[in-house]
């Protein structure tokens, strides 16, 4: 199946097909595959299928539902969804049902967009594995022993198992491009500001944003259309739109400028590393110039990001107090209510951040950890400025290894948040990125190359991408999911084109 | 004065009691058995953050977000808000119209 979002939307919106039948082809995937996959937290089969009919009446009555009509989208659940359990993946949380609707939810449904459920995730999107799950862990699709990473993995994993075309996740510190990288799918960050994050439940606010999943980047680029724009909800979203035009997607690279990013090179798996190799080969072979670059800072955005991120994550989480909505554990006064309720609803991940925060902004050792992290995100950002005054685009590793096996890192917290280590640096400069897949390492596994673009400049980046994306190695389909063949076994000849899908 | 401590070696001396008083500091009650794991994985983050400090940064400004942003203003006018009884019927417990909470300072409610 593996159904084009631009495909079922130009379908439905022709009459050719109803959205509910595509619907219902999605529900019977789910229902077969995601037993094994725990992609899912909530699957909202009822409301999904009031939503088609809805498409289904409005196209009938010469409507046109607009440019996402009955495409079929799972929600990372830390979305606020009015009425329905958004769950951050934590037990303070359970039961939680948001008074309103993000506003990408809105749009996404004022697009045509038909929502399916809400996706597993590691609690409050902290972690690169989604094994932080309170619900327990989501599978790779194509090893189902492995991690879809994270911390958007249920949205990963569902695309790349054909039980939605797209999805949504949140990416603070690469929580949609390393589990798009290692699930197989194109995933992309936008630039800060150009996706509101109202109704985004917060975990690092000058860090977080919102964006697609999807199986090519031309609906990834559909759906970041679909979600884009000012919002008055979200004080830091810009006034300026995001712009890009779908028709301008296949323009080319010719004479465009390619930095290939030695710290995005270093310390990666040589079988990834070969790949943005080859990338960059693909880039220059289409009139690219493409040239190798350093930029040193780079090398400072883990250790700056894992003071920064927990510390804004220890002030935003002071709100699960047991005092408004979520878990209470009752006792005799207000702070032994506090402490012992986060102490049962929060888990261990949760916990560590927020000791990791707390402890960098405490007296005595603010200047030397926070002060001076947010010092070295000036430098960060200022160095990606320099080194696009020689580059239209930079490239380089999504990921340092591809997906890893369940439970190999989950004791040692520092190699679990090396996992970002090619991610974390657009976080802290705030501009876009976009990870495509290209081909396999040695075992198979699938494996993404990361192009990089300054701020609002997202047009260049899926010019860029989408040329990688058209001369990329294939991928394998999943073991787990709607192509898969019964039987567990990679089926022989059933690699699917990664190139040029859905234009 | 970012920078004028020596962390290099900080997260190596972190202790239970130190872990102890940030888990207070956040409000979380932690086992002892807790308290002494986190010290020790703190300490390990720690030392790899401690990398931060050897980036000069004398004259460099924090930023307060990735891109220039403006204080956003609005006309302060009365305009439709969540519904009470809706945001309320989420809360643990509520009295009167009001989240309600164990005492605070001791006193008999």
């Amino acid at each position: 199946m593996s159904e084009d979002a631009s495909a079922i939307a130009a379908a439905v919106r022709s009459g050719e097909a109803s959205a509910s039948e595509v619907l219902e082809r999605h529900l019977s995937a789910i229902e077969q595959h995601d037993g094994e996959l725990h992609a899912f937290l909530t699957v909202l089969a009822d409301s999904a299928r009031e939503e088609a009919r809805e498409i289904d009446r409005r196209v009938a009555a010469g409507e046109d539902p607009g440019p996402l009509a009955g495409v079929p989208v799972a929600l990372k659940d830390n979305l606020c969804t009015r009425g329905v359990p958004t769950t951050c993946a934590s037990r303070i949380l359970e039961g939680w049902c948001p008074p309103y609707d993000a506003t990408v939810v809105r749009r996404l449904r004022a697009a045509g967009a038909v929502v399916v459920g809400k996706t597993n995730l590691d609690e409050f999107a902290m972690g690169s594995s989604t094994e932080n799950s309170a619900f327990g862990p989501t599978r790779n699709p194509h090893d189902p022993g492995r991690v879809p990473g994270g911390s958007s993995g249920g949205s990963a994993a569902a695309v790349a198992a054909g039980l939605v075309p797209v999805a949504l996740g949140s990416d603070t510190g690469g929580s949609i491009r390393q589990p798009a990288a290692l699930c197989g799918v194109v995933g992309m960050k936008p630039t800060y500001g150009t996706v509101s994050r109202y109704g985004l439940v917060a975990f690092a606010s000058s860090l977080d944003q919102i964006g697609p999943f999807a199986s090519s980047v031309a609906d990834a680029v559909a759906l970041f259309e679909a979600i884009g724009g000012h919002d008055p909800c979200d004080s830091t979203s810009l006034e300026r739109p995001a712009s890009m035009s779908l028709g301008r997607l296949g323009d080319g690279v010719v004479g465009l400028r390619v930095g290939v990013v030695a710290e995005l090179l270093d310390g990666v798996d040589p079988a990834v590393a070969k790949r943005v190799r080859e990338a960059a080969e693909v880039l220059a072979a289409a009139g690219a110039s493409v040239e190798e670059c350093s930029i040193p800072e780079v090398a400072y955005a883990l250790p700056a990001y894992y003071l920064l991120a927990p510390a804004e994550a220890s002030s935003n989480l002071a709100r699960y107090d047991g005092v408004r909505y979520g878990l209470r554990v009752d006792a005799s006064s207000a702070e032994a209510m506090n402490g012992a309720t986060r102490a049962k609803g929060f888990g261990p991940e949760v916990k560590r951040r927020i000791m990791l925060g707390t402890y960098a902004l405490s007296a005595g050792y603010y200047d030397a950890y926070y002060g001076q992290a947010q010092k070295v995100r000036t430098l960060i950002i200022e160095a990606f400025k320099r080194a696009y005054e020689n580059a239209d685009v930079l490239l380089g590793a999504t990921t340092p290894t591809t997906a890893f096996e369940i439970g190999s890192k989950v004791d040692d917290p520092l190699a679990m948040y090396l996992s970002d280590v090619c991610t974390v640096p657009s976080n802290l400069s705030g501009d876009p990125a976009i990870t495509v897949p290209f081909g396999t390492d040695d075992l198979g596994l699938p494996v993404g190359v990361q192009v990089l673009a300054p701020a609002l400049q997202e047009t260049t980046m899926f010019q860029a991408a989408t040329v990688v994306e058209d001369a990329a190695p294939p991928v394998p389909t999943p073991r787990i999911g709607a192509d898969a063949t019964d039987g567990g076994e990679r089926a022989a000849g059933g690699e699917r084109a990664a190139g040029g899908r859905g234009r | 004065m970012a920078g004028d401590e020596d962390i290099s070696g900080a997260g190596a001396r972190l202790t239970r009691e130190d872990a102890a008083y940030v888990a207070r500091l956040a409000r979380i009650d932690l086992t002892d058995e807790e308290l002494d794991l986190y010290a020790g994985q703190l300490a390990a983050v720690l030392e790899h953050a401690a990398q931060v400090a050897a980036l000069a940064t004398a004259g460099v400004e924090p930023p307060a977000h990735p891109l220039p942003l403006r204080n956003v203003l609005r006309d302060d006018e009365v305009r439709p808000s969540l519904d009470r009884e809706e945001v309320l019927g989420q809360a643990p417990a509520v009295e009167d119209g009001r989240f309600s909470v164990p005492p605070i300072l001791g006193e008999v409610p």
